[in-house]
Formats: structure tokens, sequence, C-alpha cells
């Protein structure tokens, strides 16, 4: 985004236009509108809402639109001025304690967290008692009450500065504590910094108004909004308008900070304009039908089949990209296949589409989609849904997300017997044992009643082969099952990946950026690539048999004990590296 | 979803939370303690601490006052023997630490001293104010959580995945005002309309259960809004988590998927957030008891700030102090109990 769009959408330009007023009120308010503010008039006092006094009158017969004009300036400059107190002091103490030694640092951040639980008025009002219920003591209290939270962000801002590795470096060569905090540290809190200022004036408005609201802050004859409110208050069954005014003078300018930190923060992407921008990024589910391929192994022993397969998403800037461009994949009863290649290459999208597991933000197009009879490009029934609970088994990658951590393993593993298998809680968590016991997890009873926590990785990864198993699985798709784990452990994860695919016939469709891991574990082999099927081979003959130029590629970046190891490892060429998958195509 | 996180970040991140598991859990078998005990004997630390930096500054509070607060209590037409009686009174006439003794002792028996403007004790004028105080705080509090719950996961779970965009955006701009609006510029709105144009409810007082309503939906609805927001994002994110994607591929009903599956997972988010709005709340009653009229502990603060009268506000200080340590410690003590990894461990 330049810097001229950023400064062109409409937050941007609410909250410039609305400062350029408040500060027009500011400067020239009190001269414009001061002298009918100040003007009694006996006459015409307490009048509600006319042509000559929008808001109305007060007791004296003041007019009450001019006085909120004119009140602008104190108000905004007392708001300012604590805003300033506030910010000085926070950046003062956190910067101090983003340097002082581990111990000093430690209470000094321990105290400030205690302060933050008190809430800002409280500590306002502690304040003021010290001050006493004046302008400047109000100022005072505000802006001094509002310093452990700005401190506790700086100091925040610049530890999570100084431990990067930029900043590291530049120690390193000798850039002392000071030189690292104005040439490092200053220059890159500066953003989130006036985001959380320009927030910390709204919040100073609105305590403000609110302590001239209860009589503490600015005192008669003087007068800010808060003030005004309050006395418009007592006679709210005579004017309204007389509280409403300078509640809505106080409500739109606290606004337009509040704009000024969005669109600080709009640079970034923060806010809720980029909320709303990703809001609308998705895009409907379209199904669109091409004709049937003819298959060519007998139904009946067909586990699952797609065919046509195309997997679209809507990129930020309102285009489609298009990251699976027309998959066909059968899969036979008990066959194990793998699939191949490299991150963004559709294999796992290919495999969540075949599961229909695709959330909402896909455009999924396929010719046929089915799961043994059932036709999967329907919506299901509560019948499909429950066949396809017990039947279709999935393992993701990262075990460690993969299991809720808020269940213990026994409710995640006795959910598909109980709810789709109408088993009894007590059978459903034999079942369960059952399960856990077969992939090898000792005292099974015990390990059903503990969180995923309590497990490590390699048995969270056990325990959802386990949860496959606990249904009676037709397919079990496993997603990257050992990418996230330890050489030793993965060994393990795939022995009891093949004894439960030997005990169960289940069908395997097993994805991997691994061709050597893939190779030794299936039947046969399926390389991807941008989106496209390259190569289907049969996996004892993979060496052989491979065609395409970037699986020959694969196969020869793998080091076997014959590879002379003082050369360099194999790449990929770049010719076959993957193409840019940023390419268009029409919505 | 269907990004693979970099394996380099995932690597950094696990060896250095387990670098920190690590830690604690050998801190934690120095001194022989289950790791729940260590957290609640760290939290109760925490709490005298607290207790200890409100005391103190609660105490100063008649020092820090610029000149004399006995004469800016009684005012400049006192006599000098009222002042000096008074002072006796007060006990400012002895020693400093000898009068923080008092002080202190005094909290243990209940005894806050002698309000210098009412002539009353000052935990009797407050024990006769806080429960109105502490039901205000506590049926807004209540109806924020009731009214927030439900919102917040149902927009999350109607807006997830970028659908109904429209319905998104609407309910950010609905929330981002009435989080904006205080609490008393709300109430001066509710009662210009509710008060004053319909005439459906008193604009003032407190004795009858009409006059609390007005009250307290002002009091609740920026703080609902709030959570809302808070229970809208955290289930967004919920929801998107691979563990939401294993209860999907079960075929779960949608809702086991909600409530099993994704709200015991909003709850620690949530129920940090409600401590700090409860907290909020009360100290947000100062304000809705003076534009109500409610005799509560929030008008008495006010009232005794404007008339200088310290001891008082000493005694109103260190209650709102305690109220604000009693709801954070409930809410350590219910995640440690409900929440059965992070909060234990970390640091």
């Amino acid at each position: 985004m330049s810097v001229r769009s950023k400064l062109l959408n409409p937050t941007a330009i609410s909250a410039v236009s609305g400062s350029a007023v408040l500060v027009f009120l500011a400067v020239a308010g009190p001269a414009l509108w001061g002298s009918a503010a100040d003007t009694t008039d006996v006459s015409s006092r307490l009048l509600g809402a006319s042509l000559a006094h929008p808001f109305g009158t007060d007791e004296l017969g003041r007019d009450i639109l001019a006085r909120v004009l004119a009140a602008a300036r104190l108000t905004l400059l007392l708001t300012l001025g604590a805003t300033a107190i506030a910010v000085a002091g926070g950046i003062a103490f956190g910067l101090i304690a983003s340097i002082l030694p581990t111990h000093p640092r430690r209470w000094f951040t321990g105290l400030l967290d205690i302060l933050l639980a008190f809430p800002w008025l409280l500590m306002v009002l502690f304040f003021t008692v010290i001050w006493g219920a004046t302008a400047t003591g109000a100022m005072l209290a505000i802006g001094f009450a509002g310093i452990p939270s700005f401190a506790r962000l700086v100091y925040n801002l610049a530890s999570s500065v100084s431990g990067r590795d930029y900043v590291r470096a530049a120690r390193v060569v000798g850039v002392g504590p000071v030189g690292v905090l104005l040439r490092h540290v200053l220059p890159n809190i500066a953003n989130p910094f006036f985001v959380n200022a320009a927030a910390t004036a709204s919040v100073t408005l609105l305590s403000f108004a609110g302590l001239s609201f209860l009589g503490l802050g600015v005192q008669a004859p003087e007068y800010d909004w808060g003030r005004m409110l309050q006395e418009g208050i007592l006679r709210i069954y005579v004017n309204p308008l007389a509280a409403i005014g300078p509640g809505i003078a106080i409500v739109l300018a606290g606004l337009v900070f509040t704009l000024l930190s969005e669109a600080v923060a709009g640079v970034r992407g923060q806010g809720w304009r980029a909320t709303a921008a990703r809001a609308a990024g998705g895009l409907t589910l379209t199904s669109g039908r091409r004709p049937v391929v003819a298959p060519t192994v007998p139904a009946e022993d067909v586990v699952a089949e797609i065919t046509g397969l195309r997997i679209a998403f809507a990129t930020p800037e309102g285009g489609v990209v298009e990251r699976v461009r027309g998959v066909d994949l059968r899969i036979g009863r008990g066959e194990v296949v793998g699939i191949v290649g490299e991150s963004g290459s559709g294999k796992s999208l290919t495999a969540m589409a075949l599961a229909g597991l695709l959330g909402a933000d896909a455009r999924v197009t396929v010719a046929t989609h089915r799961f043994g009879d059932l036709d999967m490009s329907r919506p299901p029934t509560a019948a499909d849904r429950a066949r396809l609970g017990v039947e279709l088994g999935m393992i993701f990658q990262d075990p460690l997300t993969s299991l809720n951590p808020a269940l213990t393993i026994g409710r995640q593993l006795t959910e598909v017997p109980e709810v789709h298998m109408g088993m009894r809680p007590a059978e459903a968590r034999a079942r369960a044992a059952d399960a856990l016991a077969s992939v090898g997890i000792p005292n099974a009873a015990t390990r059903l009643r503990q969180y995923p926590h309590e497990f490590s990785g390699g048995m969270r990864q056990r325990a959802m082969i386990g949860m496959a198993l606990t249904g009676r699985p037709r397919l079990i798709i496993a997603d990257e099952p050992t990418t996230a784990l330890d050489v030793t452990v993965q060994r393990q994860v795939m022995g009891v990946l093949r004894r439960a695919q030997e005990e169960t016939g289940a069908a395997i469709v097993f994805i991997s950026h691994d061709i050597a891991l893939v190779s030794a574990f299936c039947d046969r082999v399926i390389v991807m690539k941008d989106g496209r099927m390259v190569e289907s081979l049969s996996a004892d003959r993979i060496r052989e048999d491979a065609s395409h130029p970037y699986t020959k590629a694969l196969i020869a970046c793998l080091p076997d004990m014959n590879s002379d190891r003082t050369l360099p490892l194999p790449v990929i060429p770049p010719e076959l590296a993957p193409e840019a998958l940023e390419e268009e195509v029409p919505a | 979803m269907t990004t693979t996180p970099p394996l380099a970040t995932a690597e950094v991140v696990d060896t250095s939370t387990a670098t920190l598991a690590a830690r604690a859990e050998e801190r934690r078998l120095r001194r022989g303690l289950s790791p729940r005990t260590a957290f609640l004997l760290r939290r109760l630390g925490r709490l005298v601490i607290s207790l200890a930096v409100v005391v103190v500054a609660s105490f100063l509070l008649m020092y820090l006052v610029p000149g004399d607060p006995v004469r800016a209590a009684l005012g400049q037409s006192a006599t000098p023997q009222l002042v000096e009686a008074t002072r006796a009174q007060l006990g400012l006439d002895r020693p400093m630490w000898e009068q923080f003794l008092r002080f202190v002792g005094g909290l243990f028996t209940g005894d806050l001293g002698t309000s210098v403007r009412l002539q009353r004790p000052v935990a009797d004028v407050i024990a006769q104010r806080f429960p109105t105080t502490l039901l205000l705080a506590v049926l807004a509090f209540v109806i924020a959580v009731v009214g927030a719950l439900p919102a917040g996961i149902g927009a999350a779970v109607l807006a997830r995945g970028g659908r109904r965009r429209g319905l998104s955006v609407a309910l950010s701009a609905v929330l981002g005002i009435l989080i904006a609006v205080p609490s008393f510029l709300v109430a001066v709105g509710l009662i210009s309309l509710f008060a004053v144009q319909l005439g459906w409810l008193p604009a003032a007082g407190w004795g009858k259960p009409a006059d609390a309503v007005l009250p307290v939906i002002a009091l609740a609805i920026g703080p609902m809004a709030y959570l809302v927001r808070i229970v809208q994002v955290e289930m967004l994110a919920v929801l998107d988590t691979t563990y939401m994607t294993t209860a999907r591929a079960k075929r779960l009903p949608r809702r086991l998927i909600h409530l099993r599956h994704a709200l015991p997972n909003i709850v620690t988010a949530s129920l940090t957030v409600g401590g700090l709005i409860l907290a909020g709340l009360t100290a947000a009653t100062v304000l809705i008891e003076t534009v109500f009229a409610i005799p509560g502990l929030g008008t008495i603060m006010v009232s005794s700030v404007g008339a200088k009268d310290y001891p008082m506000v000493q005694g109103v200080v260190i209650v709102y102090a305690l109220i604000v340590l009693g709801v954070n410690l409930v809410v350590d003590v219910v995640l440690a109990t409900i929440d059965p990894r992070s909060s234990i461990t970390e640091g």
C-alpha cells in the first residue's frame, strides 16, 4: 500500500478532518463564541431548544451551544496536558525499566503490574485527593494515573525490540545501551507508541469529562464539557439538550482521538479496518460440474474418488488464485497411496477436499466426489455424517495442535463411538482404551484420563491414529503425520500406522514431502506440483518408471549409501522449481 | 488452514516454551511443591504485596496532601482549638511510625477511623453503603457476561471464513461505538430517553427495583460490548485451529463442536477479561451512582474527596482496592482450577 493510499482511506480522512475541527475550535472557539457564551440574559434563562439557542440556555440565560464551542479550548488543553504527563512519565519509566539489571527490573515491572490491576478511575480519584478538586489538580491526577499503563507499554515494546537479532548484533559490535535505545529501539516502537498515545488521549478526555462531571475537576466559573454535563443533568427534565449537547461533544472528540489512533494503526494493518478487509476477502462456495470421467476401477472396489478437482481462493486484492488445477484421485480398497510434493503443491488441499473438510473460504469445483457409494458433492444427511465420522479418519501434521487441549484424551477418543455408533459411555471407553493399546500406549485406562499436554509429541500422534481406530475406518487420510516429529519417533509412528492399516484393512492416503518415506510406505506414489498431478507411479518401481523431470529431480536428490559425501547435496534445478502461484485466473 | 507454518518457527517456539517450562519445573521441584500449589502461593504472594502497596499508599495519602490536612478538612474558619482537637482525635499528633502501626492495627480490627465530616465511624458508613455498590456491580457484570457469551460465539460462528461480511462489519461498528461511549454518558442518554421522553423509569433515586434498571444497563452496556468483541475474536481464532478441524473431521453435530470443543478454549481469555471488567465496573459505579443519586460507596467517595474528609477517603480507597484484588484472586484461582495447562506453569 502506498503512502498516498494510506492517507486517502476513510479513517484517515475522518481523523484528519476531525482533528482540524478540534484544532480550529481550540484556537478560535473562545474568540468566536466566548462573548455569546458569557453573556447573561435573565429574561431568557432556562430556555429549551430554539433557532436562536439550538441547545437552549442555562440558568443565567447563556447560550449552551456557544458554551459548548467555547469550552473546547479548555477541555482539549487539559486533555493534552494530562496525556502529555502520562506519555512523558510512561516513556521515562518504561525506558528506564528496560535498561535496568534483572532483579530491580523484576521488582519494577511487578510494581507496575500491581498498579495496573487498579482501574484508572480509582487511581485518578486517589490522586485527586492529593492535588485537590481543581482543573490543574485533575490534570495532574489523570496524567499520573495514566503513567503505569504507558510505562508498561513502552517497557514491553522496548524489551521486545531489544531481544531481536539486529539489536543483539548492534550490541555485539559495541553499541552502548543508550545508542541501542536511540538508534534501534525508539524508531521501532514509534508506530505502536503513537497508536497508543492517541488512544490514551481518548481515555484521558473521557476521564476528564467524568472527573469534572463528578465536581472534582474544573470549577465554576470556568467550564469544560464535563462541568457543563454536570450542570445540564440537574435540569434534564427542563432541557435534555443541556446535558446531551456537551455529551455529544465529548463523544465526538473522543471519536476523533480513536480515529487518529486507528489511522496510525492502519498504516501497519491493525485495527478494525484491517479486520473488515479480511472479512471482505471471503467468497461463497460454488459448485461446478464437468462431464463425469468413466471410472477405471470397479465401483465396489473404490473407497473414495474425486475427479476434476479445482480449488481456488480469493486474494486480498479482490482476485482469485487457483491452488489446485484439476486433480483426479481414486483410492482402491486397502490401497496405500502416497502424495508427494513441496509446500504449495496443493497436496494438503487435495486431501482436505477429499475428506470434504475445506472451509467456506475455498472455492471448490468437482466433477465427481464420492466416498464408497456416498455422493460427497451433495450436502450430507445426518446418516451420511455418522458414516463419514466412523469410516473416514484424519491425522494431521502437528500432534501438538490437532488434539483439543481442553478435553481429556478419553473424551476425544470416545466421541465417535458415542455419537456415531450409539455406544454407551462404558462401552465407548473400553473401545477407546483398546484403540490406545493397539497404537502402543500402555496403561490405556489411566492415559484416557489425561490431557494432551501430559502426552509427548509421538504419543499424541499415536493417540490421533488411535482416534481414527475408534471407528471402523475404511480410509485414513494422514496429512504429513511425521513431519513435526523427530526421526526416531517418526519410525514408531510409521510402524503404528502400518499396523493399523494391516489390522483394519483401511486404505491410507499418506501425504508427505519426503519421497523416500512415501515410496517405502506406499503401494502407489502420486507426485504433485503447482496444483497438478504430474505423475502416478507404483512405489516399488519409482526409480525405474519416473518419467517427469520433476520426479526424476526429486529422486536424484535422495542420498543413498553410495552417494559421494565430498560433493554438495543435489538440489532441484531452478527451471523445475514451483512456478509463482500469484498468477491470477478469472473469477 | 492449508498453509503449513515454516518448521523453523515451530521449533524455535517449541524449544523456548520447553525451556521455560523446564525452568519452572526445576524451581518447583526445588521447593517440593505441586504445580498448582506453587501457582497459588505465587499469586498469594502477589496479593500480599499488592495489599501492602494499597495500605501504605492510603496511609501516606494524608502526608501527600500539600499543607495541613486537618486545616484543609475543617476550613479556614475553624478555631485553632477545634483544629488541635481534631488532630488529636485523628492521632496526627503522634509520631509517624505510631500512626502507621495504629492504622494497620485498626485495619485488622475493622476500625477505619472516624469521618471528620460525618463524625461517624468510617467502617459503619462503608458497611451501610457497600451492599448497594456491590449489587450494582454484580448485577451489571452478570448481565454483561450472560449477554456477551452467546452474542460473541454466535457472531464468530456466523462470520467464520469471511461469510456475512455485512453483518460482521456492522457488528464491529456498533461494538466500537458502545465500547467508546463512557458509562456516564450512556446513562445520560438512557435517562433522557426512558425517564424524560418516555417516562417509563425513574431518572434518579434508590429504593424500588425499578430504580436499579437504568443504572445497571448503563453500567453493563460498555463492558458487554467489549466482552462480545473478545469472545468473538477468541472464538474465531479457536474455530481456525487444527483441533477444531479434527472435531469437524469426526462429523460431530454443530452443538458439540461449538459447545464441547470450542467453548472451553475461550474460557481462559474470557474469564481474564471478565475479571478486568468486574474491577472496571466497580470503578464505574462511582460515576453511575452520582448520575442516578444512589447512596453507595461512590457517592460517599466523591463527596468526601470534595470535603477533604481524609479518613473517609482512606477507608473507601482501601475497600475499593480490596474488591479489585479480591476479584483478581478469584479469577486466578478459578483459572488454575479449570484450566489444566497454561496458567500454572507460566512464570
